[in-house]
């Protein structure tokens, strides 16, 4: 979409004011500083779905619009998480993250904070697997998605 | 040479061939004012609250076809233009509304008169700016005329801080406009096309169902033509009346919530429907489960979002309707078939038995003035060549139903968000657009002193608008569901403390009437419309307890409408 002051409103406020679902939402600027680029996820029927596409299709501000998930593509979100590290669980986070291939970026006294990114559901997984510890924060950056192969976004 | 914002902005309405706009001053757009003042090929059209502005502007639209043009202030200008921009957008009416708005080293600090134009009205544009740099505006100026003029029409909003105006920079108006994150579709898919005609040309029971979307491209002609090649049945929605001429015996009246009989009853049983620039609103459809059950649907609208968006379509013509109405008949013209005669000749058959219910019909010995038979000698007297405009309610449904509309933009009516108060507003852009013409505004005692105020901009302009008031002391239409669906328990739809309407119009200047009796009704109308110069309040005491037949139930289908 064009990288404008507004434009991320404009798509939040379609999706409240026609009550589409919206589960997460990624933006930022694209290598052409005058474009940034949108992943949306988003669920719903056939019928919802195209409706979405058409509506976000008819705002001004979008250039252009692909379904991933009608071909195959890639989802990466990162995850960032503080746990509370005592001593006797420290050596089981380290195991956990080495499992998961995550790493730990911040280390003090009491806690550690380690960055993990894959699927969604991967994130899911190790989030549950650190439950037994105490989680002090959880901070998800949303699914950024892109086509495999040759297929892409182009404008 | 350099200019300042406000001469940019001036200059830039005059680039775009804008005559007239309707607006009224305050803080933020006094350099604009200013600059306005000291011009004469803009015509500043002051009115009397914001929300009239911006109604008259989609009057002068929807009666020329030009894009309206609104200027407001910050803040309460703002908020009270939005209303009237949120019509236009219902009803995909071009519109360029230019709000002021504070300093730009003041947004965002709660200043005096400050509001978020641009996030307030988002949800009700088509597009909307805030120009920030002097350097911007022309540009943004062409953008936003260019955007609501092309593709589904729209109202856009452009907010201009007042230091913008000041700011000097070198102007220059663009002649041409792209943009490449937007480009309507305005020639329809050939092959799309081709198979929408072969359904067609199969139909035994076909019919057309069109909307505001004709009028809007300025296609009747491409539709008439079609349609009297075809020999098909077709109904018009509430806003797409007179894009077919009502006194053609194929026309089959309107359809939905207050259509007629033979209309619904045609699009229950039809086999295929070829509906065109029109949106399967819930007023149209009734209950979606139950909408044309047998019917295999062509749908032609320039907006895709509008397709499939209701009723699922089996041949999706995206395109402009004239463009497309065009290629159909060239395509019809080069092949071999042809409608199926005899299928056709049975389906009429069908249809007029229906239309011989008279489902319209209405107590015509009564010895209070009946609102249908006001306005059956309205369209006498002016020989169905008035332009008229309508509030909402009572009075709008039998307008559309006994005012017969053969030319389109005669009818103009607030379809989609039904604002009350719409009518005196749009009397006046219609008026200003279409000087000579005769310009009527058919209202109840409800809605029309829901802008009143508007009573002065008519003398101030000499607009001799004739303004029918069917006055029944209730709000006729919220009565009558309050009797069919609340057991008459008349929850605040009586009008108490009503003011002597011919006298209110007579200290504004005007020329006040009250016709009591069925028998001065058309003695008075037509001594209101040799007045030509003059404005001309028609006060008529109408039935209390008239009711809009037929109807079609909420949650019901097209097929079970109750009749008088």
């Amino acid at each position: 979409m064009e990288n404008e002051a507004g434009a991320l409103s404009r798509v939040a406020g379609l999706f409240s004011a026609r009550g589409y679902n919206i589960e997460s939402l990624t933006v930022a600027p694209t290598e052409d500083s005058s474009l940034s680029r949108m992943t949306i996820v988003t669920t719903g029927s056939e019928e919802i779905i195209e409706q979405i596409t058409k509506q976000l299709n008819k705002l001004i501000d979008v250039v252009k619009l692909v379904e991933l998930t009608d071909g195959e593509h890639i989802e990466r979100e990162m995850l960032l998480i503080k746990v509370k590290a005592e001593d006797k669980v420290k050596e089981e986070i380290t195991r956990l993250c080495e499992i998961f291939r995550g790493h730990i970026i911040d280390v003090s006294e009491k806690s550690y904070v380690i960055e993990l990114s894959g699927d969604s559901e991967k994130l899911d997984a190790f989030i549950k697997s650190l439950e037994k510890m105490k989680i002090i924060e959880v901070v998800r950056s949303g699914v950024s998605g892109i086509a495999r192969g040759s297929r892409s976004l182009e404008v | 040479m350099e200019l300042t914002g406000a001469e940019i902005f001036v200059n830039s309405l005059k680039d775009e061939g804008v005559k007239h706009i309707f607006g009224y001053p305050g803080g933020a757009v006094l350099h604009i004012y200013d600059a306005l003042y000291q011009q004469k090929d803009v015509e500043h059209i002051l009115c009397r609250h914001e929300q009239g502005a911006a109604h008259a502007a989609d009057g002068y639209a929807r009666s020329s076809g030009k894009p309206g043009v609104v200027l407001v202030t910050s803040g309460p200008g703002a908020t009270n233009a939005v209303t009237g921009i949120a019509t236009a957008y219902m009803d995909s009416i071009p519109m360029v509304c230019f709000t002021g708005q504070v300093p730009t080293s003041l947004i965002g600090n709660d200043a005096f008169q400050e509001v978020d134009s641009v996030g307030i009205t988002r949800p009700c544009v088509k597009h909307n700016f805030l120009v920030k740099d002097v350097r911007d505006l022309a540009a943004t100026i062409k953008k936003a005329f260019y955007i609501a003029t092309t593709g589904r029409p729209g109202p856009v909003v452009v907010d201009i801080p007042k230091d913008v105006t000041a700011q000097k920079c070198e102007y220059s108006y663009p002649k041409k406009m792209t943009m490449r994150s937007y480009n309507p579709v305005v020639k329809g898919h050939p092959g799309q096309i081709k198979r929408a005609v072969k359904l067609m040309l199969s139909a035994k029971r076909p019919m057309i169902y069109t909307g505001g979307g004709v009028i809007l491209d300025n296609a009747s002609k491409q539709l008439t033509d079609l349609t009297k090649k075809l020999g098909y049945p077709i109904t018009n929605t509430l806003m797409g009346l007179g894009a077919y001429p009502a006194t053609d015996k194929q026309f089959l009246g309107m359809l939905g919530m207050h259509g007629t009989y033979q209309a619904n009853m045609a699009m229950h049983q039809c086999d295929v429907l070829i509906a065109i620039g029109a949106r399967f609103d819930d007023r149209v459809t009734g209950n979606i489960e139950k909408f044309c059950p047998t019917a295999k649907i062509v749908h032609i609208d320039i907006d895709p979002a509008s397709i499939a968006k209701n009723v699922k379509v089996d041949i999706p013509i995206v395109g402009s309707v004239g463009a497309v109405l065009k290629e159909m008949i060239s395509v019809i013209k080069d092949g071999k078939a042809t409608p199926d005669k005899t299928a056709l000749k049975e389906w009429w058959k069908q249809i007029e038995e229906w239309r011989s219910m008279d489902c319209l019909k209405y107590d015509r010995d009564s010895e209070i003035i009946k609102p249908q038979f006001v306005l059956e000698k309205l369209y006498e007297v002016t020989k169905g060549d008035a332009f008229v405009t309508s509030d909402v309610g009572q009075h709008q449904m039998f307008t559309a139903q006994f005012y017969q509309f053969d030319k389109p933009r005669r009818w103009i009516n607030s379809g989609g968000l039904g604002t009350m108060g719409f009518g005196l507003p749009a009397a006046m852009g219609a008026q200003m657009a279409n000087p000579g013409e005769t310009v009527v505004c058919v209202t109840g005692e409800g809605s029309i002193q829901m802008n009143i105020q508007e009573l002065s901009t008519c003398k101030q302009y000499n607009l001799p608008i004739k303004v029918i008031n069917l006055n029944n002391r209730y709000l006729g239409m919220v009565r009558q569901w309050q009797e069919f669906f609340y057991q008459n328990r008349y929850a605040m739809s009586y009008m108490e403390a009503l003011p002597d309407f011919s006298k209110l119009a007579e200290s504004y200047g005007h020329v006040g009437m009250k016709i009591e009796k069925p028998s001065d009704v058309e003695g008075a109308l037509k001594e209101a419309m040799k007045m030509k110069d003059r404005f001309v309040f028609m006060d008529f005491i109408t039935d209390q307890k008239e009711n809009v037949y037929p109807m079609i139930p909420a949650g019901a289908g097209l097929n079970e409408m109750i009749l008088i």
